[in-house]
């Protein structure tokens, strides 16, 4: 039970702490000042590549912006 | 090519093992199992040798598309559909008529065993063979690029298959671990987890090597079916064998902890399997037929870490008022409610989609079964958290309350929209201009529909009259109805419940003729339908 007693201390303190500030977080991001305009382009992705797998879209624009904040 | 004499000399291996487990099983499931591994490999051992040296077809249409694993899947999905709601409709009708328990098919053919062979062919063959083929399809459309892995993709399909057959015919056989959604025996989850890790590889692979900066949120919900169904599944099969010779497992954990552990799988199968990987479905059908983007893409994000921060803690609600201890019951209980607003955000982000094309409601069938299946979604995701509250649990637990729940979210959320999927993707994938009949999806959209009306009311009633008939007590403190009394007053609600299931297989049987002709034939248009103003 040490280790049950342990884990469940750092489960109930830390750990929780640190997934509630990363979901707070997750919202705040997605609400980052240019986001509208990096998630319009993503939200229309499924109107590209209908034939011919291709780099057919490249505005160079928010290119170092990746969704969910890890990948 | 070296790589064939490798499996050439596995393929031989696992022949030989399997000839020998035949040999030695200890009970008739193995055997049956074994048998049936002995001549899928030797037949395999054969088809490799002959087509060694032999020139490699890519496999790649003329869009430049890894398809024709994907067409497989649209055939394999309606064909598991039909087994499954046929399947469940018989044993519907076994409840309400005892005596289609024929005698002469024991053990084989009673409730007990078809049961699990109707959840596991409608959740895992039905709704697994649409997550995957739909996964396939809109990862190359929304990475655009090509499958990675190669054949491995034809790997995890017919291995897919393999363990369907393996589990339904475990079950009729006998062979069972006894938890719910998860009843396949021990060599059949270890199958499983390689076929997963396989398609994990596959998806992955495709992801890194996309050609779009960013990854679409579709693919944010298969990731997380995958990768969490990968971790339930590994976890809650921690079972060892008895012997390397026979199907029977014992499971390592017991008690509340074993109870525990099941419940968290059981009720992740629901939040991962059917509802993420679903989503990853409804977040690029949708917008696909209605012909403009998501409606919010940041609230798309919000439900997705919100959905999967949540869903994980859910499964204690199905354990009130059993050893597991109070806090967790009720740890379970408010992140069920609590779940309620990410999924609510999330139909309401599907549904809004169509702001502005409403009128597509009208016209095109397709965009119909869209909108009722992520109406049920909503209508089922605000029951489930009213149902784990723990009054209101104690009301609808054993009850068939919650029988009607799952197939009002199933049959409603997942099988429409997986309807809906196949009657988008068949004719893209056979390059047809549009389904055979528009008025066959009408007719099946009605069938189905009332079908689950049915089903669901005929539950509500049943369901609730059994549990106010268990606890009502006359004026001494005696209880007042026996068991056998419920089972005779739910007598006409299981009737209207079989006819609802009748309805729903003819729906879907319409859907079986109108693919084969859309496929078979090119399109005969007998309404103008679904055809964009532009």
């Amino acid at each position: 039970m040490e280790t049950y007693s342990l884990l469940r201390e750092f489960a109930d303190s830390w750990m929780l702490l640190a997934m509630t500030l990363f979901f707070l977080g997750v919202i705040v991001w997605a609400f980052r000042p240019g986001s509208t305009k990096t998630y319009k382009d993503t939200a229309s992705i499924p109107f590209r590549n209908e034939t011919n797998p291709s780099r057919e879209h490249d505005d160079g624009k928010d290119d170092n912006v990746k969704i969910g904040g890890a990948s | 090519m070296t790589s064939n004499y490798l499996k050439l000399i596995v393929l031989a291996g696992v022949t030989l093992f399997a000839a020998l487990a035949a040999s030695w099983g200890r009970d008739l499931a193995y055997q049956v199992h074994a048998v049936l591994i002995m001549v899928i490999a030797a037949g395999m051992f054969i088809w490799v040798l002959r087509n060694t040296d032999e020139p490699v077809r890519a496999g790649v249409d003329d869009n430049g598309y890894m398809d024709d694993v994907i067409r497989a899947g649209v055939i394999a999905t309606t064909f598991w559909g039909i087994v499954g709601f046929l399947a469940g409709t018989f044993i519907a009708f076994q409840l309400a008529f005892p005596a289609l328990n024929f005698d002469w098919a024991q053990p084989y053919f009673n409730f007990g065993r078809l049961r699990p062979l109707h959840t596991s062919a409608v959740i895992f063959a039905f709704g697994g063979n649409a997550l995957i083929m739909s996964s396939f399809y809109i990862v190359q459309r929304t990475c655009g690029t090509r499958l990675w892995g190669g054949n491995l993709r034809w790997f995890v399909f017919w291995g897919y298959q393999l363990f369907i057959v393996l589990a339904a015919t475990g079950y009729v056989l006998g062979a069972t671990q006894s938890r719910e959604y998860a009843e396949p025996e021990w060599y059949i989850d270890i199958w499983l987890t390689i076929i997963w890790v396989s398609y994990l590889a596959i998806y992955m692979g495709t992801l890194i090597k996309r050609q779009e900066k960013h990854i679409y949120v579709a693919n944010w919900f298969f990731l997380a079916f995958i990768v969490t169904v990968a971790m339930l599944h590994i976890v809650n099969n921690l079972h060892v064998p008895v012997s390397i010779w026979g199907s029977k497992s014992v499971q390592v954990f017991s008690g509340v902890q074993d109870a525990m552990t099941q419940w968290w799988y059981g009720h992740n199968a629901v939040g991962f399997f059917l509802t993420a990987g679903f989503l990853g479905m409804m977040y690029y059908f949708v917008p696909k037929q209605a012909e403009r983007p998501v409606f919010s893409y940041k609230l798309s994000i919000i439900h997705f870490w919100a959905l999967i921060f949540l869903y994980i803690w859910a499964g204690p609600h199905h354990l009130h008022y059993t050893a597991l201890p109070d806090w967790a019951a009720t740890l379970g209980m408010v992140f069920s409610i609590i779940l309620w607003m990410p999924s609510w955000g999330g139909m309401i982000n599907g549904l809004m989609t169509l702001n502005g094309a409403w009128d597509k409601l009208r016209t095109d069938p397709i965009i119909r079964m869209m909108v009722i299946s992520l109406a049920f979604y909503g209508m089922s995701t605000f029951e489930g958290p009213m149902m784990s509250i723990r009054a209101v649990n104690s009301l609808s637990h054993y009850t068939d309350w919650t029988i009607g729940h799952v197939h009002s979210g199933v049959l409603g959320w997942n099988g429409m929209i997986t309807f809906a999927a196949l009657y988008f993707l068949t004719p893209k994938l056979w390059g047809r201009a549009q389904m055979y009949s528009m008025s066959a999806i009408n007719w099946h959209f009605w069938l189905a529909t009332i079908g689950i009306v049915l089903y669901a009311a005929s539950m509500w009633v049943t369901g609730i009259m059994e549990g106010l008939m268990w606890r009502e007590v006359d004026s001494q403190g005696f209880l007042v109805n026996s068991f056998a009394d419920t089972v005779a007053a739910k007598f006409p609600m299981y009737v209207v419940r079989g006819l609802g299931g009748v309805m729903y297989l003819a729906g879907a049987m319409i859907m079986v003729w109108n693919l084969w002709m859309t496929i078979r034939g090119g399109s005969k248009v007998t309404a103008p339908v679904g055809v964009p103003a532009e």
